[in-house]
C-alpha cells in the first residue's frame, strides 16, 4: 500500500501571481475546488492508498500542492527551499509533519532553491530533476550528496511548465509520459538516454497538465482532457482515473501537484 | 581577452550540462580551456570539470558567465593584485613585478585590467579611480604612486600563433644560418611588407653604420623611393656615414671601390661639419648641399627620422638626442602603431627596439653576427625572423624583389 500525503483547500484561492496561469482576477470557485480535491482524495483512497493529511493553515494558499512539500526516500525528508516568498512560508509546516511522522529531517542551504517532488522525481534508478523556473540545479547536486544517486538535471524552458512534474512523468514500467517541448534540446537527449520509452503529449493535451498524473502501479490518476493520452496508457495495460482539476489548474497545478509520496522511494540504488 | 574559471560539480557528463556549458560558451563566441577534468566512475559519483573561459570584452565575458551560472557553474575567486606605493621619484617598490611584451591583465575588486602598452621590462602602475594599468619605466614614476608588486592577481596571455593563413612568421620563428638558402625567404619577405602596405601597416627600420659601409645604402634609398618605409631610427654614426659618402664617396675614409679616399678619416668630420653648418639634415638637403643617400631620401619622401646618440660618437648633428631616457620616450611613442621592424646590421640598436616592441610587431633581424641575430629576436618568438649574413646582399635581393614587382604593374598599367 503507497502512502500519500495530501492538504486539503481549505484556504486555496489566488492571492498572487507567481506562474503564467494564476490571475488574481479570475479567482478559483472554492465549492467547486473544495469537490474537486474531494474526488481526488476519493478516487486514490480506493485505490489501496493510506492518505495522511497535513492541516491547511491562512495565508498559505498554495499548501494544498503537497508535491512541492519536500522530498522523501526511505525515512530522509529533504524539506523544500520555496524560490518565491508567498510560498516560504509552508516550509516549516510540512518538515514540522514529517518530523513528528517519524522522518529525518535533512535541509538543504538556504541559498539552494529546490521545489521537493514537484521538481524531483525518480525514473528507475536516476532521479530526474527539473530546473530554472524554480529549483536551482546547485540543489541537484546536494539531493544528490545528500541521497547517494544519480541525479539528472534537466533544464525547463516553457514558463507554462515550470515544474517538472507539469511535463514529465515516470511509469512503473520504466517508460515516461513527457512533453517534450518543455525541456530544452541538451535536457530532452538526456532524458532519452535514461528512459527506455517516451510517450509523448500532443501540445493541446500538455497544456490540460495531463503529465502532472499519480502513478500507482497499473493505475494512473490524472486530469481530464487528454483522450489521446489515455489511449495510448491503457493500451499498455495502465487504468486510467481522469478528474476534473480546472480549479487547480487556475493555480498551476493537477493531480500529481496536490500529492506527495510518503516517501517516493523506500532507497536508492547507488 | 578577459577570462574567469568556472568549476562545474555534479552528474554534468550524464545531464549532458557539460557539453551544453561548452556550447553555450562557444556559440557565444567565447573560448574556452579545460584545466582539469574528473569523470566519477561510479554511477552516483558525480564529475567536475574546471574551465577557463575567455571573451573579448568584459561585458560579454560578464553575460556569458551570469548565463553559464544558471546551469550550475560557480567562478573560482581570483585573487586581486598586490600593490605598494612607490618609496620616491623613479624607484619601484622591493619585489615590483617585472612585465613581459605579453598581453598582460591585473585584478583589481575581482575585474580585470589591460596593462597599456604591452611593454618588457618595466613595473605596472595602477590608478584605482580612473581603473587603468599603465606599463612604465623608472622615470615614469613618482613617489607614492601604486605599483604591482609580486605575482598574484596578474594573468598574461600569450600570443598565439596566427592560424588564419599561411606566411614566413607562422612557420620561421628562428633564425637562418649563414649557410642556408635565403632568396625564397626574402622574397615572401618582399610580398608580406606589399601586404602591409597595401594593409596601411607601418614599416620601421633600425639601421647600423654597416649598412652604408657595406655598400647597401642605395637599396635601403630604393626601398625609401618604393615608399616601403615610414619610420627610420638610427644613432649619430649611421647618419654620418651616409651623408660623408654623399658629399665625399667615403665611409669612415673608406671608398668602396678604391682603398683609401681623398682625405681619409678627415671626412668623416668635414661632413659633420657641412651639415651643422647648414643647420641640420633638413636644412642641407633644402639648401641642395646633401643630394644623394639615405639621409636625402628620408627627407625627400617624409620618411620619419629618429637619430640617437652615443658616446663613442663625434659632433653630433643637429637633431641627434643624446639624452638616452628622452630617446627612449621618444622611440617608444614613434613605435606604437608599427606593425613591421627590419633590425638591420646593429646590436645595441636592435636590442633596444625590440625590448620596446609590442609581441604582434613582426620583427626581421639581419646581422652578420649569429648571437646578435638570436639575442633581438628572442622577444618575439612567433612574430620573428632572424637571417645571418651580410646586409647588403639581403637588402639588394629584397629591394630587387620589391622593384621587380613594381616594374610588372608598371609595364601592365603602361600597355592598358
Amino acid at each position: 500500500m503507497r502512502e500519500l500525503l495530501l492538504c486539503p483547500p481549505d484556504y486555496y484561492g489566488i492571492e498572487y501571481e507567481i506562474n503564467p496561469w494564476m490571475s488574481r482576477l479570475r479567482g478559483t470557485e472554492a465549492a467547486v475546488a473544495q469537490q474537486q480535491w474531494k474526488n481526488l482524495h476519493g478516487t486514490l483512497s480506493k485505490l489501496d492508498c493510506k492518505i495522511h493529511l497535513v492541516k491547511a493553515q491562512p495565508k498559505l494558499p498554495d499548501m494544498v500542492f503537497t508535491a512541492n512539500a519536500g522530498l522523501a526516500v526511505g525515512k530522509k525528508f529533504i524539506p523544500s527551499n520555496f524560490r518565491h516568498k508567498e510560498r516560504a512560508g509552508e516550509a516549516p509546516h510540512f518538515a514540522r509533519w514529517m518530523e513528528e511522522h517519524g522522518y529525518e529531517i535533512a535541509w538543504l542551504p538556504n541559498d539552494f532553491y529546490f521545489e521537493g517532488e514537484g521538481d524531483a522525481l525518480f525514473g528507475d534508478d536516476a532521479l530526474f530533476c527539473g530546473y530554472k523556473f524554480r529549483s536551482d540545479i546547485k540543489s541537484h547536486r546536494a539531493v544528490a550528496d545528500m541521497l547517494g544517486c544519480l541525479v539528472i538535471s534537466v533544464e525547463l524552458v516553457d514558463p507554462r511548465f515550470y515544474h517538472l512534474d507539469t511535463c514529465f512523468c515516470p511509469l512503473r514500467d520504466g517508460a515516461a509520459v513527457w512533453f517534450p517541448a518543455a525541456f530544452d534540446e541538451y535536457g530532452q537527449r538526456a532524458i532519452r538516454q535514461h528512459v527506455t520509452e517516451l510517450i509523448d503529449v500532443e501540445p493541446e493535451e500538455a497544456v490540460h497538465f495531463s503529465c502532472n498524473a499519480v502513478v500507482l502501479d497499473r493505475d494512473i490518476v490524472l486530469p481530464e482532457g487528454a483522450p489521446q493520452l489515455v489511449a495510448t496508457l491503457q493500451e499498455r495495460g495502465y487504468r486510467c482515473h481522469e478528474l476534473p482539476m480546472s480549479e487547480f489548474l487556475k493555480a498551476g497545478g493537477a493531480c500529481k501537484c496536490l500529492t506527495m509520496f510518503l516517501p517516493q522511494r523506500e532507497s536508492v540504488k547507488s | 581577452m578577459f577570462s574567469e574559471t568556472i568549476e562545474l560539480r555534479g552528474h554534468i557528463i550524464d545531464s549532458l550540462i557539460l557539453p551544453k556549458v561548452l556550447d553555450q560558451i562557444l556559440t557565444r563566441g567565447a573560448n574556452f580551456k579545460i584545466g582539469e577534468i574528473k569523470i566519477g566512475e561510479k554511477r552516483a559519483d558525480q564529475s567536475f570539470a574546471r574551465i577557463e573561459v575567455s571573451a573579448e570584452t568584459s561585458e560579454a565575458l560578464d553575460e556569458l558567465i551570469l548565463r553559464l551560472r544558471q546551469h550550475g557553474a560557480e567562478v573560482v575567486e581570483r585573487v586581486n593584485v598586490q600593490l605598494a606605493p612607490a618609496p620616491a621619484d623613479g624607484v619601484f617598490p622591493d619585489d615590483f613585478y617585472v612585465t613581459t611584451n605579453q598581453q598582460t591583465f591585473v585584478r583589481l575588486n575581482g575585474k580585470e585590467i589591460e596593462v597599456q602598452p604591452a611593454m618588457m621590462d618595466s613595473a605596472i602602475a595602477l590608478d584605482r579611480n580612473k581603473r587603468c594599468a599603465r606599463a612604465v619605466k623608472f622615470f615614469d614614476v613618482k613617489k607614492g604612486d601604486e605599483i604591482v608588486v609580486g605575482h598574484q592577481g596578474i594573468r598574461v596571455v600569450p600570443v598565439q600563433r596566427a592560424t588564419s593563413h599561411a606566411d614566413i612568421f607562422q612557420f620561421i620563428n628562428t633564425s637562418i644560418a649563414a649557410d642556408e638558402p635565403k632568396s625564397a625567404v626574402i622574397r615572401e619577405l618582399g610580398r608580406e611588407l606589399r601586404r602591409a602596405r597595401n594593409a596601411k601597416g607601418k614599416i620601421a627600420v633600425v639601421a647600423g653604420p654597416a649598412v652604408v659601409r657595406t655598400g647597401a645604402g642605395e637599396h635601403l634609398e630604393r626601398l625609401i623611393q618604393l615608399r616601403y618605409l615610414d619610420l627610420l631610427f638610427a644613432g649619430n654614426a649611421f647618419a654620418v656615414y651616409d651623408i660623408e659618402r654623399a658629399l665625399f664617396g667615403t665611409s669612415l675614409g673608406v671608398h668602396p671601390d678604391r682603398a683609401l679616399g681623398k682625405g681619409g678619416h678627415e671626412n668623416h668630420l668635414r661632413a659633420i661639419n657641412v651639415v651643422r653648418k647648414a643647420g641640420g639634415v633638413a636644412a642641407a638637403v633644402e639648401k641642395k648641399i646633401l643630394m644623394s643617400g639615405i639621409m636625402h631620401a628620408c627627407v625627400r619622401h617624409k620618411v620619419d627620422i629618429v637619430l640617437t646618440g652615443s658616446i663613442r660618437d663625434e659632433g653630433p648633428l643637429p637633431g641627434v638626442t643624446t639624452d638616452v631616457i628622452e630617446a627612449q620616450k621618444i622611440m617608444r611613442e614613434k613605435l606604437a602603431d608599427v606593425t613591421h621592424v627590419l633590425l638591420l646590421g646593429t646590436v645595441q640598436h636592435s636590442l633596444a627596439v625590440a625590448a620596446m616592441l609590442a609581441p604582434s610587431v613582426r620583427t626581421v633581424c639581419v646581422d652578420i653576427d649569429e648571437s646578435a641575430v638570436k639575442r633581438a629576436i628572442e622577444h618575439q618568438p612567433l612574430q620573428s625572423l632572424g637571417l645571418v649574413t651580410d646586409v647588403e646582399p639581403f637588402l639588394r635581393e629584397l629591394v630587387d624583389s620589391l622593384a621587380s614587382r613594381a616594374n610588372e604593374i608598371e609595364n601592365r598599367n603602361g600597355k592598358a
